[in-house]
C-alpha cells in the first residue's frame, strides 16, 4: 500500500493517472465502436479487430518511413482499412454472416491469424512507431506531462463516435443500417439491401480501426502480433456498455481506461490486465443480480 | 507413364540421398547440422540474424576447406525447419529433424523459450546441442550433458548496470548503499532471470529497490509504472521487455519527461532504438553480448571488426550487426573446433569434446561449466552517445567513460 500512500501524499499523481488513463480510454473506446457496430448490426464477434489496428499502424508507418507526416497516416489508414474490410466481407464474412456465432468467431480468428502472419512477412517482426513530433503539454508546475498526441488521438476519437452518431441518425445508410440490426429479415422485406448494409458496417469498423492504428503508432508501438490486446479490450468494453448501447461504449472505454491506469499504479503493471478483468467479472455478477431483480418485480 | 519411363530419375534421387547422409562414402562428403529456427512467427527477425549467423559460418568453413575430421576434410552443412515461434513446434521439428533426417549434431533455435522445449528432446536422443540464443538460467540447472551455449546467461545481462551505478553514486552526491533502482521486467523467464541478477547485485551493494514492476506479455501501455518512477525519483530505472519494452519505455520516457540519472535496458539493438528516437535514445545504457570493438579474434574471421565488416559485406541492410548473428556463428565455430579436437563423427566422442572447449572465437572466450553454460565471457554494457553506441564496461574494452548522471530532459 506504499504505492496509495504517494497518491494520498502527493494527490497531483492521481490527476497525471486520470489524465493518461482517459487519453488511453478514448482510443480503445473507438476500437470497441466498430466492435460494437459488427456485433449489433451483424451479430458477429469480430475476433481479428486487433489486426486491424495494427494494420492501420502499418500504413501509418509505411507512410512515416517514406517522409510523409504520421496525421497524413490517420485519413490514409481509415480508406485503405475500409477497402481492406470490404475484401474481407466479399471474401469471406458475406458466406458467415447469418450463421451460428460459432462460425463467425472461427472465420474471424482464421482472418487474424491470416493478417498476423501477412504483417509478419510484408513489415517484419520488428517493433514499429512513427513520431508525429507535437512534444508534451505541461501542466501544474511542470508535476503534470500530457503528450500532445494523446490529446490529438482523444479529440479525434470523439469526433469519430460524433460523426458516426450522426451518421447513423441521419444518413439514409444509417437508418438502413439500424432497421437491419432491429430486424434483418423485415428490413429486406422493406426493400432494404440487407448485404450491402452488412458490407458498408462492416467496412466502417475496419476503417475505424484503421485510424485507431494510426493513434496507436503515434502514442505507443504497433508490432504484427500485438493486436489481440486490443480485441480483448474493446470485446470487454462492449460487453460493460451493453451491445447496442453507443454512447456507453465511449463511457466504458474511457472508464476502463482510468480504471487500468489506477489499477497499474497501485497493484503495479503485473496485476493491471487481472484487476481489470475481475472488474468485468464484478460488473457482470451485479448486472444480473440486478436484472433478477427486476424480474421478480415483473413477476 | 511407366515406372521404367521414372527410374534413372528414382536412381539418381536413391543416390543423392544416399550422399547426402552423414558420414556416407563418395567424394563429396559433408556433415549435417540441424536447426529448427523462427522464420514464422514473433521471433522471425532474430530468428533471420540467427540464420545468418549460422550461415555466415558455415560458408566461411567451407570455404577454408572444411573440417578436419581424423584427417578427412568435410564440408559442412546445415538442415533448418520453421519453428514458427512455437515451443511446442520445435519440440517435433527437433523430433524430426533426428529421427527422419539423422541429424546427429543440433544447433540452436531463437530464444530461451524455443531452446527449453528443444533440450528435453536432444538429451533424449544423446544428440549434442550447441546453441547461442538460450539465455534464461532455468536451461542451465536441469542438469543437461548435451547443452551447451556460448553466451552469457541471462542473470549477468543488467547486473553490471548496477555495479556501475554504485562506482559513480558519488557523482549523485550518495553512497553506493543510498542509490535507488526501479524495475520493470517482463513477467517471462528470461527477463525474470535478469531481474534476479539485478536484484543479487542491488542486495550486495545494499541498494534500494523502489518499484518492482513485472511487465504484461501484452504490454502496449508503461504510462502507470513511469508515473511512479516520476514520483519516486529512483537514481537507476533498469527495464528489460524484449524489443517492445525498450522501444515503449524509450519513447515513453521522453513523452513524459521522466528524469532518471541511469536508464539501462535490453534488447536495444533489436528495437532499434537508435534510429528511432534519435536524439532520445542518447544515455540509455543498453546490454550486450558482444560488440564489434571488443578485442576477441580467431583463425576463421579474424577479429571482432573483421567480423563485422564480412557480415556486412554478406547480408544488406546491417548497419550494426546484431550480437544474435554473432553468438549464432560462435555456436558453429565450437562445433567446427570440436570435430576436428575430437577426431571422430560419434556423437558421445563429440559431446566430451565439447565439453572440455577451451577456445577464443571473434565472439569471446569460449569454456563450458558442467552444466553447458559458457563461464569465460563476461557481459558488455554499451551507452548510446549521439546515436552510436559506445562500450562503457567492463573496463577493458570500456571506449568513453559512462555519462552518469545523465542530463535531464529540460537541459537536453
Amino acid at each position: 500500500m506504499d504505492n496509495l500512500q504517494i497518491l494520498l501524499d502527493a494527490p497531483i499523481f492521481s490527476v497525471q493517472l486520470l489524465i493518461d488513463g482517459l487519453l488511453v480510454g478514448a482510443i480503445f473506446a473507438l476500437v470497441a465502436y466498430g466492435m460494437a457496430l459488427v456485433w449489433g448490426v451483424m451479430n458477429i464477434i469480430n475476433i481479428c479487430q486487433g489486426e486491424y489496428v495494427m494494420l492501420g499502424g502499418f500504413i501509418t508507418y509505411l507512410l512515416f518511413s517514406w517522409g510523409i507526416s504520421p496525421f497524413v497516416g490517420i485519413p490514409v489508414a481509415f480508406v485503405v482499412l475500409y477497402l481492406v474490410g470490404w475484401l474481407t466481407y466479399r471474401v469471406v464474412i458475406c458466406r458467415v454472416v447469418e450463421q451460428d456465432l460459432f462460425i463467425s468467431i472461427l472465420a474471424t480468428f482464421g482472418i487474424s491469424i491470416l493478417l498476423q502472419q501477412l504483417m509478419n512477412q510484408l513489415f517484419t517482426a520488428d517493433v514499429q512507431t512513427a513520431e508525429a513530433g507535437l512534444g508534451t503539454a505541461f501542466l501544474f508546475n511542470n508535476m503534470v506531462t500530457v503528450p500532445w498526441v494523446k490529446v490529438v488521438g482523444f479529440v479525434l476519437a470523439l469526433s469519430v463516435g460524433v460523426v458516426l452518431v450522426l451518421f447513423m441518425g441521419r444518413s439514409r445508410m444509417g437508418q438502413a443500417i439500424r432497421a437491419t440490426a432491429q430486424n434483418a429479415r423485415a428490413a429486406r422485406i422493406m426493400g432494404i439491401d440487407t448485404d450491402r448494409v452488412y458490407a458498408v458496417t462492416y467496412s466502417i469498423n475496419a476503417a475505424i480501426c484503421g485510424a485507431a492504428g494510426a493513434l496507436v503508432v503515434m502514442t505507443w508501438v504497433v508490432q504484427a502480433f500485438q493486436g489481440l490486446a486490443y480485441t480483448v479490450r474493446s470485446f470487454m468494453i462492449v460487453v460493460v456498455a451493453g451491445i447496442g448501447n453507443l454512447p456507453g461504449v465511449v463511457v466504458a472505454g474511457l472508464g476502463l481506461g482510468a480504471a487500468e491506469s489506477y489499477a497499474g499504479f497501485l497493484l503495479g503493471a503485473e496485476f493491471q490486465t487481472a484487476f481489470i478483468f475481475s472488474l468485468l467479472v464484478v460488473i457482470l455478477l451485479w448486472r444480473n443480480y440486478r436484472l433478477r431483480a427486476q424480474r421478480k418485480v415483473l413477476r | 507413364m511407366s515406372v521404367r519411363r521414372f527410374s534413372p530419375y528414382l536412381a539418381a534421387l536413391a543416390s543423392a540421398l544416399l550422399l547426402g547422409s552423414a558420414g556416407s562414402a563418395g567424394a563429396a562428403e559433408s556433415i549435417t547440422l540441424g536447426a529448427a529456427v523462427s522464420e514464422t512467427g514473433k521471433y522471425s527477425t532474430n530468428g533471420k540474424h540467427t540464420r545468418n549467423g549460422y550461415n555466415l559460418a558455415i560458408k566461411r568453413i567451407n570455404e577454408m576447406g572444411g573440417v578436419n575430421v581424423g584427417g578427412k576434410s568435410y564440408q559442412l552443412k546445415i538442415i533448418y525447419y520453421d519453428d514458427e515461434s512455437t515451443p511446442a513446434r520445435g519440440a517435433q521439428l527437433a523430433e524430426r529433424l533426428i529421427k527422419q533426417d539423422g541429424v546427429k549434431y543440433m544447433l540452436g533455435p531463437y530464444s530461451s523459450g524455443l531452446t527449453k522445449a528443444i533440450a528435453p528432446v536432444t538429451e533424449k536422443y544423446g544428440i549434442p546441442m550447441v546453441e547461442g540464443n538460450g539465455a534464461s538460467r532455468s536451461l542451465f540447472n536441469k542438469g543437461y550433458k548435451y547443452l551447451f551455449a556460448v553466451l552469457s546467461t541471462s542473470e549477468q545481462y543488467l547486473a553490471e548496470a548496477v555495479n556501475l551505478a554504485a562506482e559513480n553514486a558519488g557523482k549523485l552526491g550518495k553512497s553506493a548503499s543510498d542509490v535507488t533502482v526501479a524495475l520493470a521486467m517482463e513477467n517471462d523467464p528470461f527477463s525474470q532471470d535478469i531481474r534476479a541478477g539485478v536484484l543479487d547485485d542491488a542486495k550486495r551493494h545494499g541498494m534500494k529497490v523502489v518499484i518492482d514492476d513485472k511487465l504484461p506479455k501484452d504490454l502496449s501501455d508503461m504510462a502507470a509504472t513511469l508515473t511512479k518512477v516520476k514520483a519516486l525519483k529512483p537514481d537507476l530505472l533498469i527495464v528489460s521487455g524484449h524489443s517492445k519494452g525498450a522501444a515503449l519505455a524509450q519513447r515513453q520516457s521522453s513523452d513524459m519527461k521522466v528524469d532518471v540519472p541511469m536508464l539501462a535496458m535490453t534488447h536495444c539493438e533489436a528495437a532499434k532504438v537508435q534510429d528511432k528516437f534519435p536524439g532520445i535514445s542518447d544515455y540509455t545504457l543498453c546490454a550486450t553480448q558482444w560488440a564489434s570493438t571488443m578485442s576477441y579474434s580467431d583463425k576463421w574471421f579474424g577479429s571482432a571488426s573483421d567480423y563485422a565488416n564480412t557480415f556486412r559485406a554478406e547480408y544488406e541492410g546491417y548497419t550494426v550487426v546484431p550480437y544474435q548473428a554473432a553468438e549464432s556463428t560462435a555456436s558453429v565455430l565450437v562445433w567446427a573446433d570440436a570435430f576436428e579436437r575430437a577426431g571422430s563423427l560419434d556423437t558421445d566422442a563429440l559431446r566430451d569434446a565439447l565439453a572440455a572447449t577451451e577456445m577464443q572465437t571473434f565472439y569471446g572466450n569460449i569454456k563450458f561449466a558442467p552444466t553447458g553454460q559458457n563461464v569465460a565471457k563476461p557481459m558488455a554494457l554499451r551507452q548510446i552517445i549521439g546515436g552510436k553506441y559506445k562500450v562503457v564496461a567492463p573496463s577493458k574494452w570500456a571506449e568513453i567513460p559512462v555519462v552518469f548522471p545523465k542530463p535531464t530532459w529540460a537541459e537536453r
